[in-house]
């Protein structure tokens, strides 16, 4: 029997490769659909990209990033991003990337924030025992997340030009703080020699809090002795820099906005197309996280809340302890792909003018130039950083949260 | 002699029964609840009366005469016009006015019955499709009616062929341009995202890099991004680098963009199944593509069906993003109908009534897709 077995192999390998044997051969068939695939895609792509340079060539488009050097020649809705790099009409096509950059970072981060607030308010809100807030919660819910972004953000923005009093009307804030459809008017920091000294005071209250709650941490593993760290905290973080603050002689001014003939003057103003981006940014994200915090919290089983109880946890305890560890593993990583997705949705700002990366960059500078390959690429290239960012911190966050098997 | 004297049961409490104790146990179990509740109801105090005043009880109804299905319902007089609407409450006869362009656009208006019937051939759709459902012939029915539902849309909206009046791509607008793209976005997209899946779940390293990358890349860009691409850079890597039909680019870009977020989704699906239903199909020696299109594809999109209607519920609510690149479609319709120097400033009312009808829209498909979800999850039944 073996030998015939192994006569058969000897014969087929007397025989060599045929076209049948190829055919029919796993390896070969992978081989040749891996190259076939290859060169329609590379070929796919140098057709295009050939073609593009024709078109261009024909159309007398430039190429290449030497418009980035170029005077941009148009004004930007003062905000943020202005203030920070100084921009005038006079400055380069890059300064405008940037400030585009700068304020598509601002309204990210701000929106995040408030997103975050507002979702867990309201994914806790839903879990209520009390009906009604749990019935408004899902209602606030349902009702957001059905409508478009840009529905929302083109409706807040209307809102807030043809509805809001003009500045003469303004809604005043105990005189610090005034809202009009121009914006919002907050008084603007002005900080003094010295105030680097108390930013310097914060920074090592952070760090130095952070020590003291490792230090206590370790005690409490070692001997089981528990101490409460926030009051360290506080001294640290709060009163350091309030002492030095004082000590300094106050060091920071602010500047109020007082009412002009026609408008409000000084201060800081808060454009109304950035109050409309975030807040609509931030309202509709906040459904998403709040469904991520909901199912978190449900994700973990009653039994540990049981258990908990059973070993003598307080029901802080039991929360702090027990549940929220559980439930953030769920959470956390849906709601740091919100995060990615309010970023992305932050383009939106075209339809309304705030001048972020799309709006301005992409939008009134390609117009210009018309180099849209280029302009878009940058663009694109942004996103892709940014989301792979995102993606990397939320790897990080999985294998940190991952379930210690042993 | 005692005798027993029976007494009446006594009621219970009345904090135990009924209205009292479903408030008690919901709204005012403890102090913290109460304070909630109060809260709950002070704010739906600032929030519906306004909304209700300005919606309906300062609103104009003076719609003139209005006739549905030839009956003649009589509103007021005449119609009102924007002076007389006042600015206190909404003015509802701006969208009755408006009501042709939010809903055809610029669409000839002798041509009207053609998307009607499209709009009645889709609503016949769905109820043919769970109606044919025990049929002996219901896939070869159904992958008919696939093929035959676009076809007929397309020649009925467009025209030519010589038997209808062609209706040039610009002129079409509102509810139906939105519908438009959301649907041939799905439909486009579907068989696009489930090769990229599969692509990526490939053994051919090639391939699977190729459709990695373009997955991932897709994902990580906003659409607006995509749109602009399509709309400005597309044209130039044709041969002709003609600017051809806006709405076609505007299609090309969102099909892609949502095969992206299909692939994923249906990949989703792929890796559910258990290794066995591959090695099962692999041992009785099916083909690659035997295997995928009667054992694992099969069962892979009905796991994912759920999260397929999610997606598109996202590419609905994106289809309004084609405003920007300058298509009408409903949204875009309140900025253009507003700016009628007849109707100036009606942007609130028109906001209200787009965000009504898309709601309603994504609120039936959310609740849908919720359901599938609940049919699906076969996980925690006992």
């Amino acid at each position: 029997m073996k030998k015939l077995i192994l006569d058969s192999i000897g014969k087929s390998q007397h025989r060599g490769l045929n076209f049948r044997d190829l055919l029919y051969n796993n390896e070969a068939r992978a081989f040749f659909f891996q190259v076939v695939t290859f060169i329609l895609v590379v070929g796919l792509f140098y057709t295009a990209i050939g073609n593009l340079f024709h078109n261009i060539e024909e159309r007398g488009i430039n190429t290449g990033f030497t418009f980035l050097k170029n005077r941009a020649g148009f004004d930007i809705l003062p905000f943020l991003g202005n203030y920070l790099v100084d921009y005038t009409p006079e400055s380069s096509n890059f300064s405008v990337f940037y400030v585009g950059l700068i304020n598509t970072l601002v309204v990210a981060f701000i929106g995040i924030i408030l997103s975050t607030l507002i979702g867990l308010l309201i994914g806790i809100a839903r879990l209520s025992n009390n009906y009604l807030v749990a019935k408004l919660a899902g209602g606030y819910i349902e009702l957001f997340r059905n409508i478009p972004i840009l529905l929302q953000i083109l409706f807040w923005y209307n809102l807030f030009i043809n509805i809001f009093p003009h500045p003469k009307q303004s809604f005043a804030f105990f005189d610090i703080m005034f809202l009009n459809q121009r914006g919002l008017y907050l008084p603007k920091p002005i900080p003094e020699d010295g105030f680097m000294v108390v930013v310097l005071a914060l920074l090592v209250g952070l760090i130095a809090s952070y020590f003291v709650k490792k230090f206590y941490k370790k005690k409490h593993e070692l001997t089981g002795v528990h101490t409460s760290t926030w009051p360290f905290s506080i001294a640290f973080i709060i009163g350091l820099p309030i002492i030095v603050f004082l000590v300094l002689g106050s060091p920071l001014q602010f500047d109020i906005s007082v009412l002009g003939k026609f408008n409000l003057k000084g201060g800081m103003n808060v454009v109304p197309e950035f109050l409309a981006l975030t807040f609509a940014l931030s309202v509709y994200t906040a459904t998403y996280i709040a469904e991520a915090i909901r199912s978190g919290i449900e994700a973990v089983d009653k039994g540990q809340k049981e258990a908990a109880a059973a070993i003598g946890l307080t029901p802080t305890q039991s929360l702090k302890l027990i549940i929220l560890p559980q439930a953030l593993r769920v959470a956390i990583p849906p709601t740091i792909n919100q995060y990615l997705n309010l970023t992305k949705n932050s383009s939106l700002a075209t339809a309304i003018g705030y001048p972020e990366l799309m709006s301005a960059f992409g939008g009134t500078v390609l117009n210009q130039v018309g180099q849209a390959v280029e302009i878009l690429a940058m663009a694109m290239l942004v996103y892709l950083v940014i989301s792979l960012f995102i993606s990397i911190l939320l790897n990080y966050v999985n294998k940190k949260m991952a379930i210690q098997g042993r | 002699m005692p005798v027993f004297d029976q007494q009446e049961t006594r009621k219970p409490p009345i904090s135990q029964i009924g209205a009292v104790l479903w408030l008690k146990t919901n709204l005012f179990s403890s102090w913290i609840n109460s304070v909630l509740t109060l809260a709950s109801l002070y704010l739906l105090y600032i929030l519906i009366p306004p909304l209700l005043n300005w919606m309906v009880f300062d609103a104009s109804f003076s719609f003139g005469t209005v006739n549905f299905f030839g009956f003649e319902i009589k509103f007021s007089e005449e119609m009102a016009t924007n002076d007389n609407c006042g600015r206190v409450g909404a003015c509802w006869p701006y969208i009755y006015e408006k009501l042709y362009m939010y809903t055809y656009g610029f669409y000839p208006r002798t041509e009207t019955w053609r998307p009607n019937i499209v709009f009645g051939l889709t609503a016949l759709l769905f109820v043919i499709v769970p109606l044919v459902k025990n049929y002996k012939y219901k896939n070869r029915v159904t992958l008919s009616l696939i093929i035959l539902y676009p076809l007929i849309s397309y020649v009925l909206i467009a025209g030519g062929f010589g038997i209808l009046t062609p209706v040039d791509t610009d002129q079409w607008g509102g509810l139906l341009l939105t519908l438009i793209i959301a649907s041939v976005g799905i439909i486009v997209s579907f068989p696009i995202g489930v090769l990229l899946a599969l692509g990526r779940q490939s053994n051919l390293k090639v391939i699977k890099l190729f459709s990695t990358l373009f997955i991932e890349f897709i994902r990580a860009v906003p659409l607006i991004t995509i749109l602009f691409m399509a709309s400005f850079v597309l044209p130039l890597f044709l041969e002709s680098g003609n600017y051809f039909d806006k709405l076609l680019r505007a299609l090309i870009g969102i099909a892609l963009f949502q095969a992206a977020y299909f692939a994923e989704v249906v990949r989703g699906g792929l890796q559910a199944i258990p290794r066995g239903q591959y090695e099962a199909a692999d041992a009785i020696g099916l083909s690659y593509l035997q295997k995928n299109v009667l054992i694992i594809l099969p069962q892979a999109l009905k796991i994912s069906i759920p999260n397929i209607v999610g997606s598109s519920i996202s590419l609905f609510k994106d289809t309004t993003l084609v405003l920007i690149i300058g298509l009408f479609d409903m949204l875009a319709m309140v900025n253009l109908t507003s700016n009628d120097p007849y109707w100036l400033g009606r942007e609130p009312e028109g906001f209200v009534f787009v965000t009504m009808v898309m709601w309603a829209i994504l609120y039936t498909m959310s609740r849908y897709s919720r359901k599938l979800e609940l049919r699906f999850n076969t996980e925690n039944k006992n």
